[in-house]
């Protein structure tokens, strides 16, 4: 039950900031420091997913096979990987560290 | 950019369904959200045992960025107000891309449209059969697919990081993130590290500030020096007269 409340809460959310972007007057959004914020909003969110999902394990951080596929994908970002490579990097080291045993 | 799009909608339904999400509630998801980030943000929160509410407000904040595309895709569009309701949906990060890029309205019409459907077929296409193949695949930690959300998150995130602003941001949210994560609960530190993005954005705004006051003063210094050499070199020509 609470999945489906989180995902009813998320598309209502979602598509009302979708819509707003079409409807509003420009001006509204278009002050500077609004989209400041907007740019950089993301930005420390989609850093602070990373490295959790990267280190977390419940409430601990911890050093896994994880953080070695994190570090494949930063490699071929880097190098300029395209996106599907970049994600694959990260599976198969992931994958191939874990069957390492580490 | 489909074979991306269709890859991270595979790598989604993996996770989805490798964070303990149904069938039903994870192409839902694909189906009514239709924004990857704020949707991998979302099943990662609950996979880590986060409150409904909290995991759906760090997914809804992921999702504000769509508003300001819209903004600039409504104005290029120009679509009549009856329509805008259908097209919000598609209104992401790729559709706006390709709009933005098209010369003429026309073309911005048919490339939003043309996009924004086909991606939404591949996306929720490749969503259920992620979901699916997760359950074929038992383990999917085994195949190392838990490290897909992350590497899709660093993969958006790279290109977002152009000068030292965005790098502090991203610091000091992963400091946040992290540091908080043993004491707050589940999902809060992820909104807790958003406000970094205010918090440097309020400390450049301070230093540009000073940095202005500073240039102020220094050229009211040398407006005064150059105010006593004038009155200096008029001192001398009076003197040789």
């Amino acid at each position: 039950m609470n999945v489906w409340i989180a995902v009813a809460v998320t598309a209502v959310g979602c598509y009302a900031v979708k819509l707003a972007g079409l409807l509003v007057p420009a001006g509204v959004l278009e002050r500077p420091l609004v989209r400041r914020l907007a740019a950089l909003l993301p930005v420390a969110l989609l850093a602070a997913l990373t490295a959790q999902q990267t280190f977390a394990d419940g409430h601990t951080l911890v050093l896994d096979a994880r953080a070695a596929g994190l570090g494949a994908a930063a490699v071929a970002l880097v190098l300029r990987a395209p996106f599907l490579l970049v994600v694959a990097a990260a599976v198969v080291v992931t994958a191939g560290v874990r069957a390492m045993g580490g | 950019m489909g074979v991306a799009v269709g890859l991270s909608g595979f790598a989604f339904g993996v996770t989805s369904a490798g964070s303990g999400l149904t069938l039903l509630q994870t192409c839902a998801l694909s189906l009514l959200v239709f924004t990857g980030a704020s949707q991998f943000a979302l099943v990662g929160a609950l996979a880590a045992g986060g409150n409904p509410f909290t995991a759906a407000a760090g997914a809804f904040f992921l999702g504000v960025r769509n508003a300001f595309y819209g903004l600039r895709l409504s104005q290029l569009l120009a679509l009549p107000r009856a329509v805008r309701p259908f097209a919000a949906q598609w209104v992401i990060d790729e559709t706006t891309a390709v709009t933005l890029a098209q010369p003429t309205r026309r073309g911005a019409r048919i490339g939003f449209t043309v996009t924004g459907a086909s991606l939404y077929v591949l996306w929720n296409l490749t969503t259920f059969l992620g979901a699916l193949g997760a359950k074929a695949l038992g383990d999917t930690d085994a195949w190392g697919l838990d490290a897909a959300g992350p590497a899709v998150f660093l993969a958006l995130l790279a290109p977002m990081l152009k000068t030292a602003t965005e790098r502090a941001v991203a610091a000091l949210a992963v400091l946040l993130g992290l540091g908080l994560l043993p004491v707050l609960p589940a999902g809060v530190p992820v909104l807790a590290a958003a406000l970094a993005a205010p918090a440097v954005l309020y400390l450049t705004g301070r230093r540009a500030a000073r940095a202005r006051d500073d240039g102020r003063e220094q050229r009211a210094r040398d407006g005064a020096q150059e105010a006593r050499d004038a009155r200096g070199a008029r001192d001398v020509r009076e003197e040789d007269r």
